[in-house]
């Protein structure tokens, strides 16, 4: 029983959706040309679009940290951001984290001090702690917590994480 | 032998996880793939009169609309519903009437080619109801609350020990609704393999539970429908019932033979389960040198008006303190909500909360060192049946905390200790939990080339079941942890119960000895047709698998390569599947315990909380894997934390929907929230639990550590809160 309605349906009185747009984004170092519509956000673009779903979504309303990626360098949360605001914008996910098949200093550090559990809120921390680096604000414990609280954890691995960007910030010949 | 176990082995799992490379529930994929968004329901309690759908059908993209009138056949008895840890009652079915038995249950699933377009066609689904008075209140319904269970037999005649004890505290403590908030959110994605077969990707705690709820609610044949779940982004006890996604995800792909993807909304998960709101009145009397006369213990929790959920709650006391005068209740009041469930250390954390805060009370009223009334009251023996602990090593973790923290500074004045504007407190509390085992059957597939995969239903949702398996494997068959894989959370692989408790490591690690002492077995009854063999007279037990050898435990040059005994035998691979027994003959209790210490910060004039310090020292028999674990206990000292300063959920009971259903006003403890956490486990041999003397780490770092908080804010406020949160405003109440 395929009970698609779409015969019943005539197309003149169908509702719209919204006209795509045309936006070119550079994604993990990949131009992709795209036809996107207005309402969606950048996170739905990478999970179900380009099936980039190492980004997570844990509430789509800017509260978790979750969806967290690069855009032109910078931490933003992708589900309070519509795509094709972004367009031009190069954008970095945690499957653009890795180089020359090697973990990011931030990856392996997570690694080592277990500073995940499900998971889930991970490459959202990672991304998170990567555009801190860049930042260059946080030099503190104190900081880097202040400063990552946009990202929540669930598990509660707060302080594995912490000390994972310490542990990246000196290998990366930052200070901590 | 024990290459691994016992070590910080990094969870294997980690690489898949910190590249994004790990799939979730939401994140499989389908030729075809539909999407669906829910319609809730806004009424509290009622009839659905009306679904007018046919504005959401206008949208173009959208494929269907369900509802309980056009939806699929469904069982139409209650025990097709009831799933393997299913409460008391009758379940709620999902779409099945038009019933409304619960503030934002699902009414209509929407169906669209894309997320997008059925989230905005959900927004123009009309729905009319026939509303009925309702409750949502549960101190509007304490006094219709029935007993549900007599918890722990009644001891002495604690009614008249407490009025003749020469110091009693009584009190009311209150736990409010909380919500586990996994962070990822509950989905399911439903890929239709043809001839109404379905492989179900869903977020569970047990894929073999929520496969036969599935086969059960949909009269479907067991080899039709398989459940997979590789990574879970926690659960916390939410998972352990097969949640109304999955089965409205299936009724939608069964509706429209395709493949479908359902995933919750933040908002939305707020109509699965909880930690039901729980008022927790305690009763201690004592000497005036401390030992207890009596202790009564009686909790009234919510349930819904549907199925009674309950939890041990009350009997703690039984497993911590000397005393012969008990008695112990458990209440239930039925509200128009949904069923509560499972939340890590359910019972324990609640309960024991109130427990260890009566404490407190207590040592205050007997002018007295809150640790120092623990070892007053301190017992060796359980004290309901009256029988000695497998190992009960709470002294150690007193005395280890304590010294730790540095707990013999304390001035025991509240309000006397303070750091600039702020009002410095300490308090301790003690934590309990049980140590349970259950069935669980492991196969393990050994190859010629030394490889080895370990596999069973079971799910690791953070706890890192994946890496314990590989280490134990890898211990047991004397291979190098790279040469073994870990296949799990697949309801076609072999028999495993639900994860939680804390009963999964002792299960699927004793099961894992036992798997490979048959592989062992195998291997040595091979030896013994070689020619020469140096292990011709060697009894199983003689042996062991070690450095891809069997070899004499005796005598390590006596040894034959594995591969080579394969050779001999013609043998590709071993398989072998086995369970450990499970042996629990009451002669001995089985628990954790931990003791936690905590300094809090109040600012005196804001009133702002700050935990500064935490130092929480568990017994939990043998850690299987000291990095894993120790994450584990912190992860529960920060749930305790939540649990203390943050976590309610706000209810208006004039139409009994919840107003903070979201992460940015259902508070959670952020990295900014935590500051020094100092959790460690004290060595706790176990020969009598079970053969690799484990005990379990999941529950037990949560149990206590509200409570320590608690006694902290009172020694640094001198304001005694009881009912949780402990907010700013509360520090002000009179
Ligand atoms: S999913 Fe974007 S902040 Fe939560
Ligand atoms: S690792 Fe589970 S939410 Fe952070």
């Amino acid at each position: 029983m395929v009970r698609t309605i779409e015969a019943t349906r005539p197309i003149s009185e169908s509702i719209p959706t919204p006209p795509k747009i045309k936006v070119s984004l550079k994604i993990n170092g990949d131009l992709k040309q795209l036809q996107i519509a207005p309402w969606t956000s950048l996170l739905d673009l990478l999970r179900d679009t380009l099936d980039l779903t190492g980004t997570k979504k844990g509430c789509d309303h800017g509260q978790c940290g979750a969806c967290t990626v690069l855009v032109d360098g910078r931490r933003v949360n992708s589900c309070l951001t519509l795509a094709v605001m972004k367009d031009g914008s190069e954008v970095t996910t945690i499957e653009g984290l890795m180089a020359d098949g090697k973990l990011h200093a931030l990856q392996q550090a997570f690694i080592d001090h277990d500073a995940f559990q499900c998971g889930y809120c991970t490459p959202g921390q990672i991304c998170s702690a990567a555009g801190l680096l860049a930042e260059g604000k946080a030099h503190t414990a104190e900081e880097i917590r202040e400063l990552m609280s946009g990202n929540i954890c669930r598990c509660g691995a707060y302080p594995n994480i912490v000390a994972a960007i310490q542990q990246a910030m000196s290998a990366m010949g930052g200070n901590s | 032998m024990a290459a691994y176990i016992g070590t910080p082995t990094s969870r294997i799992d980690g690489h898949a996880k910190v590249t994004g490379a790990a799939k979730y529930a939401a994140e499989f994929n389908a030729p075809g793939l539909a999407h669906a968004s829910l319609v809730t329901s806004t009424i509290t309690k009622g009839r659905i009169a009306k679904i007018d759908a046919s504005e959401a059908m206008r949208v173009a993209g959208v494929i269907d609309v369900i509802t309980h009138k056009n939806r699929p056949t469904m069982a139409s008895r209650d025990k097709a519903y009831k799933d393997d840890v299913a409460a008391e009652g009758s379940p709620y079915r999902p779409l099945y009437d038009d019933e409304i038995k619960f503030n934002g249950q699902p009414v209509a699933v929407v169906v669209a080619a894309d997320a997008d377009i059925a989230r905005f066609a959900a927004s123009l689904v009309r729905v009319e109801y026939i509303e009925d008075p309702f409750v949502t209140d549960l101190l509007e319904q304490r006094d219709t609350a029935h007993e549900v269970e007599r918890p722990s037999r009644p001891r002495g005649d604690a009614e008249a020990a407490f009025a003749a004890a020469e110091v009693r505290h009584e009190a009311d403590y209150f736990i409010p609704t909380e919500y586990h908030n996994p962070m990822e959110l509950f989905a399911t994605t439903v890929t239709w393999e043809g001839d109404g077969k379905l492989t179900v990707y869903d977020k569970t705690q047990g894929v073999q539970n929520v496969q036969r709820y599935l086969v059960s609610v949909f009269g479907m044949k067991p080899d039709d429908l398989k459940v997979v779940s590789p990574y879970v982004g926690g659960a916390f006890g939410s998972g352990l019932r097969p949640q109304f996604q999955v089965a409205l995800a299936v009724i939608a792909a069964r509706a429209l033979e395709r493949s479908v993807r359902l995933v919750l909304t933040r908002p939305q998960m707020y109509g699965l389960s909880y930690r039901p709101a729980t008022i927790e009145h305690l009763a201690l009397g004592a000497k005036a040198l401390g030992p207890l006369e009596a202790v009564m213990h009686e909790a009234i929790a919510q349930t819904s008006e549907y199925e009674d959920f309950n939890r041990n709650d009350v009997a703690w006391a039984d497993q911590l303190y000397k005393c012969g005068n008990t008695r112990y209740s458990h209440k239930l009041a039925k509200l128009d909500v949904s069923t509560p469930s499972d939340m890590r250390a359910p019972g324990a954390a609640s309960g024991v909360y109130a427990l260890e805060c009566a404490m407190d009370e207590l040592a205050v009223a007997l002018k007295m060192d809150p640790l120092q009334l623990r070892f007053v009251t301190y017992s060796d023996r359980e004290q309901n049946a009256d029988r000695p602990y497998s190992s009960k090593k709470l002294r150690e973790c007193y005395r280890q905390g304590a010294a730790a923290f540095g707990w013999e500074k304390r001035n025991p004045e509240p309000r006397s200790m303070r750091d600039g504007s702020e009002l410095v407190g300490w308090g301790m509390a003690t934590g309990v939990w049980e140590a349970l085992q259950m069935p669980l059957t492991v196969r393990i597939v050994m190859t010629a080339n030394g490889h080895a995969e370990v596999s069973s239903a079971t799910s690791d949702i953070g706890t890192g079941t994946y890496t314990i398996m590989a280490q134990v494997a890898a211990d047991m068959l004397g291979l190098p942890i790279d040469n073994v894989s870990i296949k799990l959370g697949d309801s076609t692989l072999s028999e495993s119960p639900v994860e939680g408790g804390s009963w999964l490591a002792a299960s699927v690690a004793n099961s894992i000895a036992t798997t490979a002492e048959a592989i062992r077995k195998t291997l040595l009854g091979v030896t013994k047709t070689m020619p020469d063999s140096p292990l011709a007279d060697a009894k199983p037990k003689d042996v062991m698998l070690a450095d891809g050898k069997i070899v004499s435990k005796k005598d390590a040059s006596r040894a034959i390569p594995i591969a080579d005994v394969m050779r001999a035998g013609k043998l590709d691979r071993i398989d072998q599947k086995a369970a450990a027994p499970v042996k629990d003959d009451g002669k001995y209790a089985r628990n954790t315990h931990s003791a936690v210490f905590v300094e809090v910060r109040v600012d005196e004039q804001i009133g702002v909380i700050r935990v500064t310090r935490v130092v929480s020292a568990a017994a939990a028999g043998r850690i299987l894997n000291t990095k894993t674990a120790h994450s584990q206990l912190l992860g529960g000292v920060v749930w305790g934390i939540g649990m203390a300063l943050h976590e309610e959920t706000l209810t208006d009971h004039r139409f009994g929907r919840i107003m903070n259903a979201n992460l940015g006003e259902y508070h959670m403890p952020v990295n900014a929230d935590i500051y020094d956490i100092n959790c460690f486990f004290v060595d706790e041999p176990d020969a009598t639990i079970n053969p690799m003397g484990i005990k379990g780490v999941g529950e037990i770092g949560i149990v206590g550590v509200a409570a320590a908080i608690a006694n902290a804010v009172y020694h640094a406020t001198g304001k005694r809160v009881r009912d949780l949160p402990i907010t700013i405003d509360k520090l002000r109440r009179d």
